[in-house]
């Protein structure tokens, strides 16, 4: 599609049809203060001074290529390997828009396809929707999905508060203004067992994240049938990268799985766009947001990819649909399918290996430390790649230190979300955290602690 | 287009075939036609009190979503359970295996209210 703007003729041509002789006649009941008002800018600069100006202010940014980052809580910096880039930048990719006459970009559809196959395979589901938005809109969407499954007679969902705390706001807003009650996180410290007895013929969800937003692995073990047995759906919360080394949600026995797919070879671009990974049963598909693409054959016996389920939401179930998404990110989704594809699972479970090996060593190495302690909150639960560490000092301090005295962007500060857990930092170590990086990380910790 | 004498019809298109206190009740054969291929129906859990007008289940077409109404006020006391699994017996038999729930009537009297098949015929022939 070409871009043609308006010409002198068609401007005078639209302003015949109305009866205006001029843009400043047709534009005479805005009030002249504010019609054309002085803008007060800087003289023009050469393309050359403005590059100088937006590289000024790119550089004012902490990144992690310049410094070692164990932050996470969500975004994670893991490694993408250049190719990822390479084939999103293909024009054929980069350029469309979403597929409003799907079956002619067949392109698009089968990089959607081996996308939802990859994310079933790494899930243990049936099936995969082509992406939301995020970790936390794919969340609300599953928790939308299991109030409209179970006929909307449920109005109860129960969320562990180890679920990340911005994807809990998210559901929250999602549900604003309907009759749903969402409990169980009111109590910060609230465990596993203790959710479970909250179960009843009412709720619709029972929502936790494994690992948990600390890191730590659940004791999952008869949960899905605890949930099952009252009728409720499961919806785990997964990491992405942690299933290409630990059992996926799909065997034990999750309804839903929804996970933000970032760490899968997308840059953390300062918190989007990321990616929405929803995933789910059989019985569920009729109920799920979003489009589905399937492959078939064509009238000659060829292989073909068409949209099984388009956004059904926004031209067949319309106001009768379970949720009124209607967009995804493809661009993303192929950015991870691209990702999964180039390390395939061998790969994929060697940088899990590398996250799991690499924050226990950093965890043992600040355990010994002076004044700090890991996982005291929950302590002897196996963790993936996060964990949690008391400080003796504010978070906030520990973190200033370490980022002007080492170059270390520092862990995530609980106590904004945990009040229990003031002066605790949750730590992330992934496979491009050097040695030496956490090495420095554990000298750093020890030294802001004097 | 098929419209049985002895069953009785509602201005949203569903048939209700009365058996006593019960009634099955299903789609209209000008429904299933107008909404074209059937890929989807959902219907109540047995056990519900519905009330006439009511919206009991959806039927999704290729084409678009339709609400299912309770033609009368009582329990649903069966679903058509292959249905959900097989949504094209709607479009073939659509007074027969197409149909959706059978309801034990709690107010007969509700009956007279509904259209007989020549006046179905006319609302029909009315909207095109």
């Amino acid at each position: 599609m070409t871009y043609i703007p308006h010409t002198d003729a068609d401007r005078q041509a639209m302003l015949d049809a109305i009866g205006a002789q001029s843009m400043e006649e047709l534009l005479k009941d805005v009030p002249v203060r504010v019609r054309f008002p002085r803008l007060n800018l800087p003289p023009a600069s050469t393309e050359m001074e403005v590059w100088w100006e937006m590289n000024g202010l790119a550089e004012a940014n902490v990144d992690v290529n310049h410094c070692a980052c164990f932050l996470g809580a969500g975004a994670y910096n893991h490694y993408t390997p250049h190719v990822v880039d390479y084939v999103l930048r293909r024009g054929e990719f980069y350029t469309a828009y979403t597929p409003y006459q799907p079956e002619i970009s067949q392109g698009t559809l089968q990089a959607m396809f081996e996308y939802q196959s990859m994310i079933c395979q790494l899930t243990g589901m049936d099936v995969s929707n082509a992406s939301h938005y995020d970790g936390a809109t794919s969340l609300a969407e599953g928790v939308l999905m299991a109030l409209n499954a179970t006929k909307g007679n449920r109005k109860k969902v129960i969320l562990s508060p180890e679920v990340h705390p911005q994807y809990r706001q998210v559901v929250r807003t999602y549900v604003q203004g309907s009759d749903v009650s969402i409990i169980g996180d009111e109590n910060p410290k609230a465990e596993l067992s203790t959710l479970k007895s909250l179960l009843d013929d009412q709720t619709a969800a029972f929502v936790i994240q494994n690992p948990n937003f600390f890191g730590q692995f659940e004791d999952v073990k008869g949960l899905a049938d605890a949930v099952h047995a009252v009728g409720a759906l499961l919806i785990v919360v997964a990491d992405p990268i942690s299933l290409g080394l630990f059992q996926p949600p799909g065997a034990y026995g999750a309804d839903v799985v929804c996970a933000e797919g970032q760490a899968l070879g997308i840059p953390m671009s300062f918190g989007g766009p990321h990616l929405g990974i929803f995933a789910t049963r059989n019985a569920y598909v009729r109920k799920m947001a979003g489009r589905l693409v399937g492959e078939t054959a064509d009238a000659d016996g060829k292989r073909g990819y068409v949209l099984t389920l388009s956004t059904r939401e926004q031209h067949i179930r319309r106001e009768k649909a379970t949720s009124n998404i209607c967009t995804n990110v493809g661009l993303i989704a192929l950015g991870a399918a691209v990702y999964l594809a180039t390390l395939g699972k061998c790969g994929l479970e060697q940088v899990a290996r590398l996250c799991y090996h690499k924050s226990h060593y950093a965890a043992s190495a600040i355990a010994k430390l002076k004044g700090y302690r890991v996982n005291s909150q929950a302590p002897g639960k196996p963790f993936f790649k996060e964990f949690v560490v008391k400080c003796p000092k504010p978070v906030d301090a520990i973190n200033d230190f370490l980022l002007d005295e080492f170059d270390i962007i520092g862990g995530y500060d609980l106590g904004r979300d945990y009040p229990h857990l003031k002066d605790h930092m949750l730590i992330a170590v992934t496979e491009t955290n050097t040695r030496q990086e956490i090495d420095d990380l554990v000298e750093g910790l020890r030294q802001a602690a004097e | 287009m098929n419209i049985p004498d002895d069953l009785k019809y509602t201005r949203s298109d569903e048939w209700i075939r009365v058996k006593g206190d019960e009634a099955e009740v299903g789609i209209t054969d000008y429904a299933q036609d107008h909404l074209s291929d059937i890929v989807y129906v959902e219907l109540p859990d047995v056990g519900r009190e519905v009330k006439a007008g009511e919206v009991i289940g959806t039927i999704e077409s290729v084409k678009a979503a339709a609400d299912i109404n309770a033609p009368v006020t009582g329990s649903v006391i069966a679903v058509n359970e292959p249905l959900p699994d097989s949504p094209e017996l709607v479009n073939k038999e659509p007074y027969g295996q197409g149909w959706m729930v059978r309801i034990r009537l709690s107010d007969p009297k509700e009956l007279g209210t509904l259209l007989d098949a020549a006046a179905y015929q006319k609302y029909c022939e009315e909207r095109g």
